[in-house]
């Protein structure tokens, strides 16, 4: 019998009950991250059924998808969006009810759902971690079975802290040798994502290994994991090694003294096996990846910063024709032309995918003593309070402003532009975040995703590249 | 959740220069704005928002679902992966908002299809050119076709029978309209096991220090 993968190890772990007939599994939670926006159909399908939080001490809460970048200190007053504000006020009102740990805006332990979890030391390996987030994929950095689920799943976990779920396949993402120097995790993900295609992972649960995965930091991986989902994948998720539990060690809700002692020897299992069976092996050379930035509307739509935008022309498959022509409109870049030296309005530097101070640090040595170019408006969003603590106390934000650049409050922000941070019709953007989609930035604004060293240098030269 | 048995109605086919849209994405479905609800009612207004008008707010005349003949199209016929995106359950909630209870595609994305089957919407997958052949029949408001999930058979407007793939466990609780956490708590002794089985080899997990 073939050996079992990590997912396969976590997954049994984790099955509370199988139905013999349609193979369907209520799967254990052990962790479930809430945020403001899908959730309040979820609470109220409860309180209509009268339904209670199983483990309300399994659960941790915080606002930040329509949170304002700016004077969160006035709180919920303080938010002029008045939707907004009623999503947030439900928030507190609910977790209140039921007794969820939360952490508000304005508290310094606040930020985005998925720095904050890693942060906090509550996500650790071999966990089930679920969020009505499809970028809960970041969690697998650590080793954690970690995907997205919709409101009622939601509401589901909320009432029995279990999933109705099938399983995926075992795909295996193996990276060979070493990324070159200047080529982060970042890019790698853009340049997996443009070869699998975003439709690549579906039905998978992504492994990622291999040389070049092992020497990744553990910013880097959640960078890369958070990214599993553009290429489709249910989840990514990474063995976890010595670096992770430095990571974790002595974090605030990271397991102490002989329990800390334990997990680890737990947690030193959770790897696959040498002959684990895969449905799926895709192999990445290293040092094939170049600085990566997005063309189109789709992730998959990528390309090398030293390239030249691709010709639809010649693209053989008729939906990728199509995407291509529709996206390259969307986007007015000219088919051949390179993409280096495009114009950009603005940066956004931020999002769960390149907010953590890793991003900000590698940020400020790009632009220290420079400018952001005449004309372009730069904006850096840290993932946390505590990440904007951290930045502020190594004078990072100095650095920042100084340049010009504008530093905000932690929140999603720009990524999705709920609050009220987004792009006009037609800006183009370099942005750190992981969606280029239509619109998903602001009507008909134009967004290219890459790294936060790419989105630096846009930002001080005013163009690509 | 309403059941889904039968539904027979109309398609509208989402299409692009005359091809059948790949990668309809979930802020294409239903933009950031309306996702700012407590409620699960009235997101169709919502939907396909920016497809649907124009940028001075007026309705584009040219989307599909602007054209009498699909106003009341109950079944959306489009490309490869459609619903990839973000989780929001806000997209399935919107297509039943406007009364649309079926999408036959080549392809979804893993979160969206599973959010069709909580909310009573029938996810069909079918080979592109299959789609692409329901899509040409889908005229005009007498073109009805039958969708049978019983029988797992599409009937077109030309009285063809199509057939479709549609997991055991899924269609029974969308034939039955289930509530899948009432189910999921009759088995309450099997989560509580669970739970004393978990403590005992993960004891970490409980004695979170918050
Ligand atoms: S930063 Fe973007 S992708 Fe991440 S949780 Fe927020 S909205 Fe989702």
């Amino acid at each position: 019998m073939a050996g079992k993968t990590l997912y396969d190890k976590i997954w049994d772990a984790h099955v509370v009950h199988t139905d013999p007939e349609t193979g369907e599994a209520l799967l254990y939670i052990d962790l479930h991250l809430i945020h403001e926006v899908t959730t309040p159909q979820a609470f109220a399908g409860l309180k209509a059924e009268r339904r209670k939080v199983r483990r309300p001490e399994l659960t941790l809460a915080v606002a930040d998808h329509n949170t304002p970048t700016e004077n969160q200190s006035a709180g919920l007053e303080g938010v002029t969006d008045d939707a907004a504000r009623n999503q947030l006020t439900a928030l507190s009102r609910n977790v209140a009810e039921h007794g969820i740990e939360f952490f508000p805006m304005g508290d310094i332990n606040n930020g985005i759902v998925h720095v904050v979890g890693p942060e906090q030391g509550r996500t650790q390996p071999g966990m089930t971690i679920v969020c009505g987030d499809s970028h809960t994929s970041t969690h697998g950095a650590f080793g954690a079975l970690a995907h997205g689920i919709g409101t009622s799943e939601v509401e589901h976990v909320l009432a029995t802290q279990t999933l109705r779920a099938r399983k995926s396949k075992n795909m295996a993402i193996e990276v060979t040798g070493e990324l070159r120097e200047g080529v982060t995790a970042k890019d790698l993900a853009l340049h997996l994502i443009s070869v699998i295609g975003t439709a690549g992972g579906t039905g998978h649960v992504m492994e990622y290994r291999g040389p070049a995965i092992e020497k990744l930091s553990i910013e880097g991986r959640m960078t890369l994991c958070n990214l599993s989902i553009e290429g489709g994948a249910r989840a990514g998720i990474i063995a976890p090694d010595e670096k992770t539990f430095d990571y974790i060690k002595g974090r605030p809700s990271a397991p102490k003294g002989a329990a800390w002692e334990m997990a680890v020897r737990h947690w030193e299992t959770l790897k696959s096996d040498p002959d684990a069976g895969w449905d799926h092996v895709v192999d990445i050379r290293a040092e094939d990846v170049e600085p990566t930035v997005t063309w189109g509307t789709s992730p998959e739509q990528a390309m090398p910063l030293s390239g030249t935008v691709p010709d639809p022309a010649e693209m053989r498959d008729p939906a990728k024709k199509a995407a291509a022509e529709r996206a390259l409109h969307y986007m007015d870049l000219k088919p051949g032309a390179p993409i280096a030296g495009t114009p950009v309005q603005r940066v956004f530097i931020g999002s769960c995918t390149n907010s953590r101070i890793e991003d900000l640090r590698e940020v400020a040595t790009i632009v220290e003593n420079s400018k952001v170019s005449e004309g372009v408006r730069a904006m850096i969003v840290p993932g946390s309070g505590l990440v904007r603590a951290q930045a502020e106390a190594e004078g990072l934000d100095k650095v920042f402003t100084e340049a010009g650049f504008e530093w905000r409050e932690p929140g999603c922000s720009m990524c999705l532009g709920m609050n009220p941070d987004t792009l006009a019709p037609g800006e183009r953007c370099a942005s750190t975040s992981n969606r280029n989609f239509e619109g998903r930035q602001g009507r008909g604004g134009r967004t290219h995703l890459m790294s936060p060293a790419l989105a630096a240098r846009a930002a001080i030269n005013g163009v690509i590249g | 959740m309403k059941a889904f048995t039968t539904l027979t109605s109309t398609a509208a086919p989402l299409t692009h220069q005359g091809r059948l849209m790949a990668n309809v994405d979930t802020d294409m479905i239903i933009p950031k704005q309306f996702l700012k609800t407590t409620e699960r009612e009235g997101l169709s207004q919502g939907l396909f928002y920016e497809l649907k008008t124009r940028a001075d707010g007026s309705p584009d005349p040219d989307f599909v679902l602007n054209q009498p003949a699909y106003q009341n199209a109950g079944i959306l016929i489009a490309g490869e992966n459609f619903g990839c995106g973000s989780s929001r359950e806000h997209a399935p909630w919107a297509l039943l908002d406007q009364g649309i209870t079926c999408v036959i595609a080549p392809s979804f994305a893993d979160i969206f299809h599973n959010n069709c089957y909580k909310n009573g919407i029938l996810p069909i997958q079918l080979p592109f050119e299959i789609c692409e052949a329901l899509g040409n029949q889908a005229g005009g408001s007498n073109h009805k076709f039958t969708v049978d999930l019983e029988r797992q058979i599409i009937t077109t407007p030309d009285g063809e029978e199509i057939a479709f793939d549609v997991d055991e466990g899924r269609k029974a609780s969308l034939l039955e309209g289930l509530d899948d956490i009432g189910m999921t708590l009759t088995a309450e002794d099997t989560i509580s096991q669970y739970e004393r089985r978990r403590q005992s080899a993960m004891p970490w997990l409980e004695t979170e220090a918050g």
